[in-house]
């Protein structure tokens, strides 16, 4: 049996970690209880996140939007940030699992799972999103796409929890955000491919500014500068995209598992770009 | 280690020692002896063991025990009891949204919360409160009847 513990504030988070250096952290527990689950069981102790008043913050300041690490996904699309600002990250939460899964996964947990197909991921890259990283010691904070070093792993140290997501608030606003996921069903499905766009388009309908990230398709979210560049300066007809899809099959790397192939992966991830013709 | 377990269930005041690491689902079942709630997958993916936490549906097998503390339950055990509930029972029997009856207890609780809501509740609406859970037999079309005959009149 795993004894349980369930700090209220930071510091006494800190001094269970302290004391129990083995403990396991758990915030929804939708992957680690699945992961435990599969293996044996020992008796690590676990430390659950989901009352500290500290990490359920949704805080909107002058230059960025904080979300705290134990915000539930629910939150994030139904609720305080569904706001046009964020809107791709407000979509993308809305296609995990299904309504009670989002009432209990985290999108801490989904940043430290570190999962190629994690669904808040690509939107967080677009988004520019730095994670902010506390211990007893103090807080550092990093772009997410330093924090997350390959799959399944992250820069996470030892003594250390994902405290919150930082998002800067962009001026002017994104004229198009957009999360597009294939998946073999539209809820409780794993993503095959996703997509997120972020867009600033001038009053003339011209591509300021294309941010893209692809999840699923290697093992982080990969981006691809080439396309966003070939967005520029153009309005977002069917030759800009088509234009810059071209750049997409090469620069992504997909491989073959049990929902797709490889090669289906890179023509489906070029393919959803078109999905903004319609926006 | 055993753990002294205080919350609400279906609104009786509960203290009851257990392991804190024991599963939601177990605890309900095996030692609460409610059986309404059903474990289909075990891992998150059938909804089959929805209960609501503090009002907000949850899944009693990606739960321990320790998470209740101080926490108010309601299993499907609870429908009979109040007037919203036992529409939804109601429109559950008259419609024939139950075949087996294993996704039934799940689906009713999952309907309970969107009910309460106050939202309009169109069937697409319905259909994505539903969407975690999972049914084998009805093909859902009976159960999303079901649902939209319970919710009637319930628009705020
Ligand atoms: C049925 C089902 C469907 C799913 N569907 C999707 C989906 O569509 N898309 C998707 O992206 N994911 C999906 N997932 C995966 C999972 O739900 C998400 O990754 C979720 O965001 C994990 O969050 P959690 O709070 O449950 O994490 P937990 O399971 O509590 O934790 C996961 C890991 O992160 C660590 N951790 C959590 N919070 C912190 C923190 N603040 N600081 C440091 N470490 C921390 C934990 O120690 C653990 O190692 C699904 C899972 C299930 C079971
Ligand atoms: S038994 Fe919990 S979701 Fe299937
Ligand atoms: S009635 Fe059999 S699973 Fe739904």
């Amino acid at each position: 049996m795993r004894p349980i513990f369930s700090p209220q504030s930071l510091p006494e988070l800190f001094s269970i970690r302290n004391a129990h250096p083995d403990a396991r952290l758990m915030a929804g527990g939708t992957d680690l209880l699945v992961r435990l689950r599969k293996q044996p069981a020992d008796d690590r102790p676990l430390i659950l996140l989901e009352r500290i008043e500290a990490l359920q913050r949704i805080e909107t300041a002058d230059t960025e939007i904080v979300i705290g690490a134990g915000v539930c996904f629910s939150r994030i699309a139904t609720g305080e940030c569904a706001t046009t600002e964020i809107g791709v990250l407000a979509q993308a939460a809305a296609t995990i699992g299904g309504p009670a899964l989002r009432n209990m996964a985290t999108i801490g947990g989904n940043v430290c799972t570190a999962s190629p197909a994690g669904d808040s991921l690509p939107a967080l890259y677009v988004l520019d999103a730095s994670v902010e990283l506390a211990s007893a010691q103090g807080t550092r904070i990093m772009p997410v796409g330093e924090f997350i070093s390959g799959p399944g792993k992250t820069q996470l140290g030892e003594n250390e929890i994902l405290l919150a997501i930082h998002i800067p608030r962009k001026r002017p606003a994104w004229t198009i955000q957009r999360y597009e996921k294939i998946g073999k069903r539209k809820s409780l499905a794993i993503a095959v491919a996703s997509m997120a766009a972020a867009l600033h388009l001038d009053e003339n309908g011209i591509v300021h500014e294309a941010r893209l990230a692809w999840g699923s398709v290697g093992p982080t979210v990969m981006r691809c500068p080439e396309a966003e560049e070939a967005l520029l300066g153009r309005r977002l007809a069917a030759d800009a995209i088509e234009a810059a899809a071209a750049f997409v099959p090469g620069s992504v790397r997909p491989i073959d598992d049990i929902r797709a192939t490889a090669a289906y992966r890179r023509r489906v991830c070029a393919n959803l770009l078109l999905r903004l013709l319609d926006s | 280690m055993t753990h002294r377990l205080h919350f609400t269930l279906n609104g009786q005041a509960i203290s009851h020692p257990c392991d804190p690491d024991c599963r939601v689902i177990d605890l309900l079942r095996e030692q609460m002896g409610l059986t309404g709630t059903k474990e289909g997958c075990g891992t998150g993916e059938c909804g089959a063991c929805t209960i609501l936490v503090d009002g907000t549906p949850k899944l009693a097998c990606l739960m321990v025990a320790a998470q209740l503390d101080g926490k108010s339950v309601e299993t499907v055990e609870s429908l009979e009891k109040s007037e919203e509930g036992r529409k939804i029972l109601q429109a559950f029997v008259e419609h024939g949204a139950v075949q087996c009856g294993f996704c039934t207890p799940g689906m009713e609780m999952a309907s309970l919360a969107m009910l309460r809501s106050g939202r309009p509740l169109d069937r697409m609406a319905i259909r994505s409160g539903l969407s975690g859970n999972l049914c084998r037999c009805t093909g859902y079309v009976k159960i999303v009847d079901a649902v939209a005959q319970a919710c009637k009149g319930t628009d705020r």
